[in-house]
């Protein structure tokens, strides 16, 4: 029988969003496959909603040094795991924290590693879905190796459809004595400079590279004005200095839900998606008709955004004024 | 301080990407190639380190002829020198391979540092660094957003998730994966370009690293290309930009009831 082990990466004490969402792949994969299905959790505690998944064994690694994240503790010990267990595939969250260790388990222990993946199926050999040209493109991708490693988006599978079970909860031993460590992280913190909020805006104009340069940003601030909106953007516009960093949407910035996101010249890359997929209603402006903005977007316009700001700014004033 | 930085030429961010007739990667023919943009970040980075603490800054791409350009712009900002590994074939090689392939190169050299980009534009795996970190077996930090050299140690600012961020300090030598918006990269001046055409581009490929294709052989590739199915159903606004804005209003305040 075959084996999958998903890494059930934990934070303050839970299991995070995208570490549950990879193990649902992992429960669906291994009902699709017949596999059997392993759940890893690093450090000294196990948390009861974890014990409480559906999946054949828990495996805990109870390790003091695990508690905190350190990447060569992190692949010795996850490698020390697979040695054990000889999974077929093992399967992770892409976090940033997973991002950080699991390649280098990959080169560690000679196998490929499909990152950032969306889905698979299976035809009848098993084919990883995952995203090229910044979501652009779907490519379907097959390994050629008795062990895979695979990480999965944030949002690729839903935690609320995971099932439920009783596994057997085994505690495992691992030696890290003989790493040594090169690398010393400090305490996590965050930016305390962070002021505006923008998670309570009703309308959000939300502009990206497409602006082009920032004396431009002044057809925005106007559009913004009359719309009552407040201002966001995607990673490029904050990197260079455009607008300040707090107004960032996406992985690394905030995120929004507002009744109106109205997204100009932005290309919507998943890092940026994931910060405002949710909102009410997506309004797209784009010159590219394949950007994946469009992809989430209720309503589209594609054309040139300078051409179309002014006259929407105009449209809009005159319809307070009627 | 000797610092490598690996930079990988792309497309274009904003490239209209066509998929090519066999369905496994995209038209290349009317790209325009640019180097990728955290990898410019990164190399932005060395420079800046290199005219603080000294030393020597090389670049270092692998790709097929047209890739020779980003190591000549890499120069043309002020890169001492360049390693162009030309291969027609590297787009099949997968990220265990590369890894193998960059190993190769800088087993032969000396260095304090390697930076790169925290991933490619185009894949977007995010693998290169850490698995050529371990064939080194040289500590990585990765998504550095600000680094610090004080004696024999680097110490950086390293990104985690949701606004969050963490102090890291390694061991020399390592290999540092570089966040876009860390610096503010330059642009070559007219003085960095004339100085470029006299510096060493030294070219090697597969032979002269002692690599046969069997150990590059990929352990994954893909299969095929095709353009994401819509999530949503989208509503297409067309138009003169005058009757786009005047339907826009519309749909907005009477459809949508957003305004």
């Amino acid at each position: 029988m075959g084996k999958i082990l998903a890494y059930i990466q934990c934070a303050n004490g839970d299991p995070t969003r995208n570490a549950l969402e990879a193990f649902r792949a992992a429960q669906l994969l291994a009902a699709d496959l017949e596999y059997q299905l392993s759940g890893t959790v690093f450090g000294a505690h196990l948390p009861d909603s974890v014990k409480a998944l559906k999946m054949d064994q828990l495996i805990h690694v109870q390790s003091p040094s695990l508690m905190s994240y350190t990447p060569e503790l992190f692949v010795a010990a996850m490698d020390a795991v697979m040695k054990t267990e000889s999974p077929d595939i093992m399967i992770a969250g892409h976090t940033y924290q997973v991002r950080d260790w699991l390649p280098r388990l990959a080169g560690q222990r000679n196998c490929p590693m499909v990152s950032d993946c969306i889905g698979y199926h299976i035809d009848p050999e098993l084919i990883w879905v995952r995203q090229v040209f910044q979501g652009k493109i779907n490519a379907d991708v097959v390994t050629s190796a008795e062990q895979v490693i695979v990480s999965f988006q944030s949002g690729a599978y839903r935690a609320d459809q995971l099932e439920n079970g009783n596994p057997s909860i085994r505690a495992m031993e691992v030696d890290l004595s003989q790493v040594t460590l090169h690398v010393r992280p400090g305490e996590k913190f965050q930016d305390t400079k962070d002021s505006i909020d923008l998670s309570h805006a009703e309308r959000i104009i939300s502009v990206g590279r497409g602006i082009s340069e920032e004396a431009k940003l002044s057809i925005i601030h106007e559009l913004a004005a009359v719309l009552d909106a407040e201002l966001a953007s995607s990673r490029p516009v904050v990197d260079y200095g455009w607008l300040e960093h707090d107004r960032q949407v996406g992985s690394s910035g905030q995120t929004v839900s507002p009744k109106l996101y109205l997204a100009v010249g932005l290309s919507g890359a998943i890092q940026h998606q994931v910060g405002m997929k949710n909102s009410g209603c997506i309004v797209a402006i784009n010159k590219d008709a394949h950007a994946p903005i469009f992809e989430i977007a209720d309503y589209g316009v594609v054309a040139d955004l300078f051409e179309i700001i002014p006259q929407l700014t105009t449209a809009l004033a005159e319809r307070q004024k009627a | 301080m000797k610092i490598f930085v690996l930079i990988k030429q792309v497309a274009a961010q904003g490239s209209v990407v066509k998929i090519d007739g066999d369905g496994r990667w995209v038209e290349e023919t009317n790209l325009v190639f640019t180097a990728n943009e955290s990898d410019n970040y990164a190399l932005e980075e060395a420079l800046l380190m290199k005219e603080a603490h000294g030393g020597e800054v090389v670049v270092c791409t692998l790709g097929p002829e047209r890739a020779r350009q980003v190591v000549k712009d890499a120069l043309a900002k002020g890169a001492d020198r360049a390693i162009f590994f030309r291969d027609d074939q590297f787009a099949d090689l997968d990220s265990n391979a590369l890894g193998e392939v960059f190993a190769r190169i800088l087993r032969e050299e000396e260095f304090d540092l390697i930076l790169s980009g925290l991933q490619a534009d185009d894949t977007g795996e995010a693998e290169l660094g850490p698995i050529l970190a371990q064939k080194l077996n040289l500590p990585h930090v990765t998504m550095v957003v600000e680094t610090e050299l004080p004696d024999g140690v680097i110490k950086v600012k390293q990104e985690l998730e949701g606004g969050w961020f963490r102090f890291v300090e390694a061991d020399l030598p390592a290999l540092l994966t570089i966040q876009s918006g860390i610096n503010q990269p330059r642009y070559a001046s007219l003085k960095g370009i004339m100085a470029m055409k006299k510096k060493e581009i030294r070219e090697i490929t597969m032979a002269d690293l002692g690599i046969t294709a069997a150990e590059l052989s990929a352990m994954q590739s893909i299969t095929r290309l095709y353009i994401p199915e819509k999530i949503k159903e989208t509503t297409f606004i067309e138009g003169s930009a005058e009757e786009i804005a005047t339907k826009l209003v519309d749909v907005l305040s009477n459809e949508a009831k957003v305004i």
